[in-house]
């Protein structure tokens, strides 16, 4: 892939002797326990291969003793990779010699670290500017530029306190300027936030994105947390037993995951954070204001099965009617009763990129929400009653079972 | 009983004396000779300078030392002490073991903190000196002082090879911990943002192993001072010589007199050697902002919060 900052490519660390060996035996297919009962030597990484994007959030989920933290640290090769290739820049940091590393560290790649590693004899300027002190900025510029990063993390007026006066929540702020003000353009960020209470952890993960809206780094992003992972990542790699067992985005892992253990996994996380207005939507039947009778309307309604249709005047969403109401004002007698008169105008709207919690509400009134564009256009719909099906899993778990169906259909 | 003796002697005795009279001495006698130079001129400089100083300037330095680093207390005694060894005498031998003790700790820095630095970085060098040091630590210091006379002959300067000896174990050990006791995620992070071995050196190990290293020269200097008396034996002068003499003689009088001096001595570098450490230890402050806050009227915590403040 051409915009690939990062790419990984069959990664595997060995802890231990006879490496060689161990590599064999693994391409045997022998498990990770095997291997440590037969040999004594531990396996970190398996097989790892993926591509991080310029500019995405890359999350890396696993249980502890999945590999995650030996993974990050061979992005950087401060664990060098028994074997495989790491690509940062065209440049492969499995091959490269102490000074070169040395330089991609310096120019290309910063880290974060789970216990913040602030340099306790320093201030927050001079730990800020670490990354410039090592690249030989004089201290002028360099307390300049670390003033300007505490400054983006809100941490300006304490530019002279040594780290020990902060909280914690605090601290990483600092670590985080510390490796923005570096300057590379992808950082690694290994539990960055698991140190951290829950509340200045949730936080911090929205200044995070907040700042990545700005910055656009490339960032790998290991956690433990599926709930962090789901809410930060652009895309998330799982890892188990050091194997990487599934890639993609958020919605990809929890509607279609790749084993069973992904699927314990996401079985109990919060679906109305992943999923969005768009994930449940269906393409919208309309009717117009002028041209359609009371009498095609409740047609329409009972050969589509719905209860409720968005009516347009126009380009514009006029309103929505149900069908309760026209068929009572079909039943009035007068012969005038246009669509009009049973026209509900107060309809609920979100954009498509509203989270399915937020629907809610939404969905209490009953009504079908509308789900518009930045200029106010129908684009579709979200049935309340697909919500609470999307929330409970039920549709999603309907739709995998359709799937297999059919797959088991196929080959007859 | 049978025994090992039985079937074979070892003539270990004969083999050492071989070794050093036969070889060490007079192929390396210049050598060492040309060695002990930059000890002597040290040596020299430090004398001349204890005992031109007047002994109330003298005084009045160490108890504004002993004020800032270990408080009131300690500067009263100073004072006190200082002048309890001048009105018994005993004024310019204390100045010449001061004199003796201070290059033997500053040739133990010199030679210690690097080999300490060296041990914390290298299991293999670290591997080679701790034996080194343990002989060097319980090797009984009377075994030494033969072959050290017969290499750099009789004198002060002899003396202060054979402290040397028996005083730098601590240094080096204790430079090896603090280094290797620096955490090792901020090690990690100096490393992740690609900092060189030297950078990582100055900017992380020796500042964070200040409070350490400073110890092991507290216990370098004790030591030293114990050595006092036993490096008269071979010339050394000042007040360990007051000591044997009255040893000698059988002057309980003058044996205490002089061992009233190396107390005295001892306790004031003691306290203000250990306070030096507690201040290099307080938040972790460096080498300079401790040598700093040394220099700086009265720059206790609340005159650095001010000066934060302003």
């Amino acid at each position: 892939m051409q915009d690939a900052k990062l790419a990984v490519s069959h990664a595997f660390k060995i802890f231990g002797n006879d490496a060689p060996a161990v590599l064999k035996l693994l391409r045997q297919g022998k498990s990770k326990q095997e291997i440590l009962a037969q040999t004594g030597a531990t396996v970190g990484v398996q097989d790892a291969s993926f591509e991080v994007r310029e500019g995405e959030i890359f999350v890396v989920m696993g249980l502890s003793g999945s590999g995650k933290s030996t993974l990050v640290r061979m992005l950087n090769g401060l664990i060098p990779p028994t074997a495989g290739q790491i690509l940062i820049g065209g440049e492969d940091i499995a091959q490269a010699s102490p000074a070169a590393l040395r330089r991609i560290r310096r120019d290309k790649i910063s880290m974060i670290f789970q216990h913040f590693a602030l340099f306790p004899h320093w201030t927050l300027a001079e730990n800020v500017a670490y990354g410039l002190k090592i690249n030989g900025v004089p201290r002028e510029s360099r307390h300049k530029r670390a003033l300007e990063v505490l400054e983006q993390v809100g941490l300006a007026p304490w530019a002279d306190s040594l780290p020990s006066d902060l909280s914690g929540g605090m601290q990483q702020r600092v670590g985080l300027a510390r490796g923005l003000a570096a300057g590379s353009d992808i950082l690694l960020m290994d539990e960055p936030f698991g140190a951290l209470d829950p509340l200045i952890r949730r936080e911090m993960q929205m200044e995070l994105l907040n700042l990545q809206q700005t910055l656009k780094k490339t960032i790998v992003f290991i956690t433990h947390d599926l709930n962090e992972a789901l809410l930060l990542g652009n895309r998330i790699a799982i890892m188990k037993d050091g194997c990487i067992v599934q890639i993609g985005t958020a919605q990809e892992i929890v509607t279609a995951p790749a084993d069973d253990y992904v699927a314990a996994f996401v079985a109990d996380i919060d679906r109305g954070r992943v999923f969005t207005a768009d994930d449940v939507s269906s393409q919208p039947t309309t009717i117009q204001l002028r041209q359609t009778s009371v009498r095609d309307a409740l047609r329409m309604m009972e050969q589509g099965g719905a209860h409720a249709l968005y009516v347009m005047d126009g380009e514009r969403v006029a309103g929505v009617v149900t069908y309760q109401q026209l068929a009572a004002s079909e039943m009035d007698p007068s012969p005038t009763t246009t669509l009009q008169d049973a026209l509900i105008t107060d309809f609920p709207t979100v954009d498509a990129s509203t989270s399915l919690s937020e629907l809610y509400g939404a969905a209490g009134s009953g009504l079908p929400i509308a789900v518009t564009d930045e200029r106010e256009r129908l684009v579709a719909v979200v049935e309340p009653s697909d919500v609470l099906a999307h929330l409970s899993g039920d549709a999603v778990a309907a739709e995998a079972l359709a799937n297999k169906e059919q797959a088991n259909a196929q080959p007859r | 009983m049978l025994s090992p003796a039985d079937i074979v002697t070892l003539p270990f005795d004969d083999w050492v004396n071989a070794f050093v009279r036969g070889w060490l001495v007079p192929n390396f006698r210049p050598f060492f000779r040309a060695a002990q130079v930059p000890i002597t001129s040290v040596l020299g400089w430090l004398e001349a300078a204890f005992l031109a100083v007047p002994m109330l300037v003298t005084t009045a330095l160490f108890a504004l030392a002993a004020w800032k680093t270990a408080g009131r207390g300690m500067a009263i005694f100073t004072i006190l002490g200082f002048a309890f060894v001048d009105m018994i005498g005993l004024w310019d031998d204390t100045m010449t073991t001061l004199a003796m003790i201070l290059t033997a700790v500053f040739f133990c820095a010199v030679i210690g903190i690097p080999a300490g630095i060296l041990a914390a970085r290298s299991n293999l060098a670290w591997r080679i000196m701790r034996p080194v040091l343990d002989v060097m630590q319980t090797i009984p210091s009377f075994v030494y002082l033969v072959p050290i006379v017969m290499l750099f002959g009789v004198g002060m300067t002899p003396g202060i090879i054979a402290t040397i000896v028996f005083a730098l174990p601590p240094i080096v050990r204790l430079t090896n911990l603090g280094i290797r006791n620096v955490r090792a995620d901020l090690i990690e992070a100096a490393e992740a943002f690609g900092s060189t071995g030297w950078q990582m050196l100055w900017d992380l190990q020796l500042p964070l192993a200040m409070r350490t290293i400073m110890a092991g020269l507290n216990q370098t200097l004790m030591m030293a001072l114990s050595m006092v008396v036993i490096a008269a034996l071979i010339g050394g002068g000042g007040l360990g010589l007051v000591v044997n003499t009255g040893l000698g003689r059988m002057d309980v009088g003058g044996a205490t007199a002089g061992g009233v001096g190396i107390v005295v001595l001892a306790i004031v570098l003691d306290r203000i050697t250990q306070g030096l450490a507690e201040r290099s230890g307080v938040r972790g402050a460096s080498l300079r902002q401790t040598l700093a806050g040394f220099f700086r009227p009265r720059a206790t915590a609340p005159a650095l919060e001010a000066e934060k403040a302003g």
